[in-house]
């Protein structure tokens, strides 16, 4: 395409959002149904990448939005950090404006809580193509409105973010993985409940995809994991599989989803589960998976044909939900939007110049 | 507010909860910031939702400013009246509405307590993270309005990361409901918008929140050091180590010494600062990261080291730290605390300019702060009573507040911008980062009767007056951080 905006730094940033009536931006393209308007101008993210400030004692960093993940991912590891959230398709190369728009969060989140519990501020461009920053760089912070958290999962319907600062924690020293076996969503859902009320605060709780197992991660010293994995398997049926670096990869990279069907974010509660589980089984080809301890249901569709038979049943839990990949409405059984929406939907955005919130 | 809109508002509630007389709108004239008072025209006293709705919709449509009010604890005036407007006391909204420990979430009501949502969650084992040091007394609507924090922030966040949804009447009269008991949301997050909106886009009616765990296991070790700097150098070290405590807190020689007289407290002779560090987590895990704590600590050259070897010890530590503010109001007639926040690495040098500050000015300044977070909490010591003591006061706060910005971190860690540090949002922000948030409030507020005067400067300035120390203060219930 010829007319995609691709700035370069934060001042080339303001010029492309203001050079065009409706603008869009695009980060990896990792969830391309959230970028997908035909109204707007892409605004590449990919010439706003690198980390801006990184302060390891401080537990923050700051980057620019297009940055793809995986390298914040490597260069927080050399000084034993890290994202406790877990972002999802980052080896795809997802970037962390894409991540904060989205608002996704990865199985990691469970324990200390997702991409809106990291983050402290932002800067980005308004709709009157002003460079703005909010919240601010150190990991407590009261002062004004929280735009960043407001952010997050914004998809873009507000403003172009240029920078982000985090907060990041130290690594645990290690993990263990281990697959406990249920034989129907009831079972998992006892495990969920029960291993997430437990003591042993698991890091990571999960559904397996192809089952109704759960998958739990202990994090912490090495040898207290062992005590507490041979005190959870005498309670629950199951194995330890070590570090199971590649159950995780393949969750956070949806690797177990068809490849080019429809990917759709349903937040759910523990309880959902099992009446949801039932009534997915009904729709052909429909895979899904629990996460977040049984805060989500990730559904994957092998095409847009089933869509109304998704849609039926998500409307009939009273649950709602998010495409990210797939040609079906990025909006699923949503809720009538309060009128306060729109109204701060015109305070950031008075000429339209990003998407509406309903497209 | 003119008498109709006064006689139409008092047709709203019985009339023994529709308080217009000077004698029982004298406690609600002032808040935790102590130096200001403003006597509102009527006070409602609410018991249901639906009563909260019906007087904010009244006000929009008569133009009355209202303030909504909890316990009054806050320490940044954020609930003090607007002169000629309605005071809405949230009080009577006090009903713990669901407690899931299955899900470990709970719906509570503005008006309830933030200590009795643990103590509901206590039986199942779980807990609400955020404890600011007012918990036993401040509201959860309170700390929703103004994103209040604790001395765990630094691993568990503040409030706004522990409210999962939220039901409001915004100034407009429209009622919202905004995420649920899941842990997950789609689309913008509202949540996350309306925490923190300081009293300016309307009234919470309902909070969802997270409840977690208790951890298993605690380990609690304070050590005292001969410099403010040592203590500051061993929690550098705590960080760089890779370990994550729950708290990271210091004193200093002043809080020390007022901790000291107030709750028999003991510490280490001959130490000019003292740390407090606390691990916790499943047994297992603690039994190691002890360890190693022990190690770090030992390294950083204490006077002293003491583990709390039991509960009863490990609450007697926290007795003293968190009696400290009011112990130090024993010393003072009068202060003054600041919530400024600074890049951890600047800790040291922020102290040391605080204590030049006080040299410089004559007066006592006595510091307890989150250290883990970079969280000051200077109390400026002052005796009101001598003439312009209290103007020198305000004057070292907001050097103090400049020089947090100078450093990179911020003017409030916890308590809000409120009418107190409303100059100084400039000090934060631009022209135009101000005017986003103003259009934002204008959306929640067109006519700006939610909380009017606050966060925002150049508003009208409400009195200053002086009046020492809040009662319960001196009683020692509750205390300002």
């Amino acid at each position: 395409m010829n007319d995609v905006l691709k700035p370069a730094s934060l001042a080339e940033l303001v010029d492309a959002v203001r050079s065009t009536p409706r603008v869009l931006a695009l980060g990896g393209g990792t969830k391309p149904r959230l970028s997908a308007d035909a109204d707007s101008v892409p605004l590449s993210m990919a010439g706003l990448t690198g980390i801006v400030e990184y302060e390891p004692d401080e537990f923050i960093f700051t980057a620019r939005a297009g940055t793809p993940v995986r390298d914040l991912i490597a260069v927080l590891a050399e000084r034993g950090q890290y994202l406790p959230w877990d972002p999802p398709l980052v080896e795809a190369g997802a970037t962390l404006g894409g991540t904060v728009a989205a608002g996704l969060s990865g199985p990691g989140r469970f324990r200390f809580g997702g991409v809106r519990d990291f983050i402290l501020g932002v800067r980005f461009v308004d709709g009157m193509g002003r460079l703005l920053r909010l919240g601010g760089k150190v990991v407590k912070n009261a002062a004004g409105f929280d735009v960043p958290k407001f952010f997050c999962g914004s998809l873009g319907r507000f403003g172009v973010m240029g920078e982000i600062t985090f907060k990041v924690f130290p690594r645990p020293a290690s993990t263990v993985t281990l697959r406990l076996r249920a034989g129907s969503p009831e079972e998992r859902l006892r495990i969920l409940t029960r291993v997430g009320r437990s003591r042993w605060e698991p890091d990571a709780l999960e559904g397996a995809p192809e089952s109704c197992d759960a998958w739990v991660r202990l994090a912490g010293p090495v040898e207290a994991l062992a005590e507490m994995e041979r005190e959870i398997l005498t309670q629950f049926p199951g194995e330890s599989v070590g570090e199971a670096e590649t159950v995780w990869r393949g969750l956070r990279e949806f690797q177990w989803a068809h490849a080019n069907g429809v990917l759709v974010k349903v937040p759910v509660t523990p309880a959902d589960t099992v009446s949801l589980a039932r009534n997915l089984s009904a729709i052909p080809g429909l895979r899904h998976q629990v996460g977040a301890g049984g805060n989500l249901a990730w559904v994957s569709l092998p095409s847009a044909s089933e869509a109304s038979a998704l849609n039926s049943v998500l409307s009939e839990q009273g649950l709602e939900g998010l495409t990210l990949r797939g040609d079906t409405p990025l909006w699923w059984s949503r809720k009538p939007r309060p009128v306060i929406e729109s109204a701060v939907k015109r305070a950031l955005d008075p000429v339209h110049r990003f998407p509406s919130l309903d497209t | 507010m003119s008498a109709v809109a006064l006689q139409r508002l008092a047709t709203l509630l019985p009339a023994d909860r529709f308080l217009v007389r000077p004698v029982e709108l004298a406690a609600y004239e002032s808040d935790g910031l102590t130096a200001f008072r403003t006597r509102p025209l009527a006070v409602a006293i609410p018991e249901t939702a639906e009563e909260v709705i019906a007087l904010v919709r009244c006000c929009r449509d008569l133009g009355v400013p209202f303030v909504a009010r909890g316990s009054g604890t806050s320490l940044s005036g954020g609930s003090l009246p607007v002169a000629g407007g309605l005071v809405i006391a949230l009080n009577r909204l006090n009903r713990v509405l669901c407690l899931d420990p299955d899900q470990r979430v709970a719906v509570v009501e503005p008006g309830v307590i933030n200590a009795q949502v643990t103590v509901a969650a206590a039986p199942f084992g779980l807990h609400y993270a955020p404890d600011p040091s007012s918990q036993s007394i401040c509201t959860l609507g309170g700390n929703v309005a103004f994103n209040s924090g604790g001395a765990h922030c630094l691993k568990y966040g503040m409030t706004s990361n522990h409210v999962l949804g939220l039901k409001a009447v915004l100034a407009t009269g429209e009622v919202v409901a905004w995420g649920g008991a899941s842990r997950e949301r789609i689309g913008p997050d509202w949540c996350g918008l309306f925490t923190g909106n300081e009293g300016l886009f309307g009234i919470v009616l309902e909070i969802t929140v997270q409840l977690l765990p208790r951890a298993e296991c605690f380990h609690t070790v304070l050590a005292g050091y001969r410099s403010l700097q040592e203590a500051g150098d061993a929690v550098s070290a705590v960080i760089a180590s890779g370990l994550l405590p729950g708290a990271l807190e210091i004193m200093d020689a002043l809080a020390i010494e007022a901790a000291r007289a107030a709750v028999q407290a003991e510490y280490p002779a001959g130490c000019e600062a003292v740390l407090i560090v606390e691990l916790e987590g499943p047994r297992e895990t603690v039994a190691r990261e002890r360890e190693r704590l022990a190690a770090i600590l030992e390294a950083s050259r204490p006077v002293a080291i003491q583990p709390a070897r039991d509960s009863a010890e490990r609450l007697a530590l926290w007795k003293g730290r968190k009696s400290a503010f009011s112990a130090v109001g024993r010393l003072s007639p009068d202060f003054i605390v600041q919530d400024g926040v600074v890049p951890r690495r600047h800790l040291g040098e922020a102290l040391r300019r605080i204590a030049q500050m006080s040299r410089e000015s004559g007066l006592r300044i006595a510091n307890v702060f989150h250290a883990g977070d970079g969280n000051l909490h200077p109390l400026i010591l002052f005796d009101g009573r001598q003439t312009g003591a209290l103007a020198r006061a305000e004057e070292v706060a907001g050097r103090i507040l400049r020089m947090c910005v100078e450093m990179g971190g911020s003017i409030t860690g916890e308590h809000g911008i409120g009418v107190e540090k409303r100059e100084f949002l400039p000090v934060l922000f631009s022209a135009d980062e101000i005017d986003v948030q103003q259009r934002i409030r204008a959306a929640f507020d067109p006519d700006g009767i939610a909380n009017p005067g606050k966060m925002f400067p150049g508003a009208e300035a409400p009195a200053l007056g002086h009046s020492g120390l809040h009662p319960l203060e001196k009683a020692g219930v509750i205390c300002r951080e």
